[in-house]
């Protein structure tokens, strides 16, 4: 297990450096010049060049890159904001509990009401219940977070004044991005949950543990759920990546000051080391959590505990 | 146990089970009269569809309710009747005093859990032991069927067909059961293991004496282990007696039909008989007979009316009307 871990994180070498890499082509390839952003209009030609010239903009493509790496590896530094003249691991260190606050919230929301709703869909299927949350689950996927994150401001905030309609510092002002954020994850959700809680308790070891006399509850949780577990834990973490990358959508509409917006404002005006630092923490966060899921795979499903020796 | 008891243990009458399907009401028991005096086992024979194991599931209690649903009919184990006892009564019954072995022993056990937690915890539905004592039986069970008591902390998949089979014959023994319903128990087993299992069956039936009813579609192991048998055909029972003179003298065509088609060594025979025709869509059951379609001396009279069980031997019951009418077919 130990040795499995280890060389999950090994793999997140590889994986940083093609990110970087084509992050540092993207922004190569995008037109705009982060001199005449930062200085402004009336800068001079020559401070313009010299502006160039310390942050290494007139070099080759290639070196540039590598300049880029060999700091991050050596110096663990992976650069200073333009704008803000702060380093981005700062900058970073700032935005990054905000967004994780927010996803962490909102998956655990939508895993806790989307387990729930699905394994009520699927025990009561074709019920009245199971029709109208699937209605709901098709809505909720179909619906954008920001578009649901004004309808929210617009019901709680102006109308009834019961929520505040921005930041992000009292637990009043998280709940409205929380449900925005989560809708589309819930959906996916109770909607895994509910297919894959239909499969197992067609079973025969469910059969099985009825003839023993066994709880219709215990079945549901202790056989039942467990063994449809896999796939909900795969989808939970799919969502959980997503939520991470595409808090950008609730961060801008409940102006929250996350890692999303940072990344955004950053685009815009052309800071090219703030991106790319963004951008990073994004990806590991990403195979971090694969990672956890992989372990919870092996923690839940006894078959797979060989394949990961 | 009085006299009476022994005699009735359990008694099926009039069971109606029906299946409502997109291509209609499947009527999988029509009619089912069945009883099994205490100690007996029971070979409950037919071929795929009869409705073997729907008997089954109704005596269980776990017909899936929708589609199935039990239409009409008493279940008696022990003079008491197990379609009037409420939800929470009937699950004391499953797997206390009533317990059944699956036919598919690569399914029927939860892969996500060690064998000795699944033995377990039908103990710790019916007994009242703390959790050592119920470790300790479990591992004794295991035993008991032949494993080594240190494999309980294994799972499903680190064993082999015939010994999940072996568990899940421990889990229904767990309890000392009854009545114990094994549904082709060997079925999915290949022939050696198939020996094995049969042996050890035999062996627990004796230990814990537990009246059996042994579903199958294999004679052989029908002839070997049981004291009577019943031969179902399209969701009635057409013949029952005891082993020994069903297998010397069938006394209705299809039971005939079915032991032509079975190998004879002795004889030096080319070609297996078979039973003409297919059985009646259980969506739509002729109102006569349901044999009468494939039966060789059927007549007009046969699709009329239901023939009744008619004791043609002492003991020996068949539904067939010529049996009345010349005293043997």
């Amino acid at each position: 297990m130990v040795r499995f871990c280890l060389r999950r994180l090994l793999t997140l070498i590889p994986v940083t450096l093609g990110v970087t890499f084509l992050l540092f082509s993207l922004l190569y390839m995008t037109p705009g010049d982060p001199a005449l952003l930062v200085l402004g209009p009336e800068a001079t030609e020559d401070a313009l060049r010299e502006f160039r010239r310390e942050h290494g903009l007139d070099q080759p493509f290639l070196v540039r890159y590598g300049r880029f790496v060999y700091n991050a590896v050596v110096h663990q530094d992976v650069g200073r904001s333009y704008i803000t003249h702060r380093t981005v691991a700062s900058e970073i260190a700032d935005a990054f509990p905000v967004t994780l606050t927010l996803s962490i919230g909102a998956i655990f929301f939508a895993t806790l009401m989307g387990m729930i709703f699905g394994i009520i869909c699927a025990v009561k299927q074709y019920s009245i219940f199971d029709n109208v949350a699937m209605v709901f689950a098709m809505l909720g996927i179909a619906t954008p977070v920001f578009y649901l994150g004004i309808l929210l401001i617009l019901l709680f905030s102006v109308h009834l004044h019961w929520l505040p309609s921005s930041g992000f510092d009292t637990p009043a002002q998280r709940i409205l991005p929380w449900i925005a954020l989560s809708s589309v994850s819930l959906s996916i959700i109770t909607r895994m949950t509910r297919s894959s809680m239909l499969e197992v308790i067609r079973s025969d070891y469910i059969r099985t543990a009825r003839a023993k006399g066994q709880k219709e509850t215990v079945i549901i949780v202790k056989h039942a759920l467990r063994n449809a577990l896999i796939p909900i834990i795969t989808i939970i973490g799919i969502q959980f990546g997503h939520l991470l990358g595409g808090s950008i959508l609730a961060e801008s509409v409940f102006s929250i000051p996350g890692v999303g917006r940072l990344a955004v404002d950053a685009i815009k005006s052309r800071d090219y080391p703030v991106v790319q630092g963004a951008v990073i923490y994004l990806a590991l966060a990403y195979v971090l959590i694969n990672l956890l899921v992989d372990i919870l795979y092996t923690w839940i499903d006894p078959r797979l505990r060989t394949r990961y020796r | 146990m009085d006299q009476q008891q022994r005699e009735n243990f359990l008694e099926i009458r009039d069971l109606y089970v029906q299946y409502h399907t997109d291509t209609g009401l499947v009527k999988a028991v029509d009619g089912l009269n069945l009883s099994l005096a205490g100690g007996e086992t029971l070979g409950l024979v037919g071929e795929t569809g009869a409705g073997k194991t729907t008997t089954a599931l109704a005596v269980m209690q776990l017909i899936a309710s929708p589609p199935g649903r039990i239409a009409g009919g008493s279940i008696f184990l022990q003079g008491e009747n197990l379609l009037k006892k409420s939800k929470e009564e009937q699950r004391h019954i499953r797997g206390g005093k009533i317990a059944m072995i699956f036919q598919d022993p690569m399914t029927s056990l939860n892969p996500v859990l060690p064998v000795q937690e699944q033995i377990a915890e039908m103990i710790r539905l019916h007994r009242k032991a703390d959790a050592d004592e119920v470790l300790k039986k479990a591992r004794d069970m295991l035993s008991l069927v032949g494993i080594r008591p240190e494999r309980g902390s294994e799972y499903p998949h680190q064993f082999s067909g015939g010994m999940k089979q072996r568990v899940v014959i421990a889990i229904a023994l767990a309890c000392n059961p009854t009545l114990l319903i094994a549904d082709e128990p060997t079925t999915a087993l290949d022939v050696t293991i198939q020996a094995q299992v049969l042996e050890l069956m035999r062996e627990l039936r004796q230990h814990f004496n537990t009246s059996t009813i042994l579903i199958s579609h294999d004679l052989g192991v029908v002839a070997e282990l049981c004291d009577s048998v019943a031969i179902m055909y399209a969701g009635r029972i057409v013949e029952k007696a005891d082993t020994k003179n069903l297998f010397r003298r069938p006394l209705h065509p299809y039971t005939q039909g079915l032991f032509r088609s079975v190998p004879d060594l002795t004889g030096n025979v080319r070609r297996l008989d078979t039973i003409a025709g297919l059985p009646p869509d259980p969506t739509n059951l002729p109102p006569g007979c349901c044999f009468a379609s494939r039966c060789n001396i059927a007549e007009p009279d046969c699709s009329r009316s239901r023939p009744s069980m008619i004791e043609g031997e002492t003991g020996h019951f068949a539904a067939c009307f010529k049996l009345g009418k010349r005293g043997g077919v």
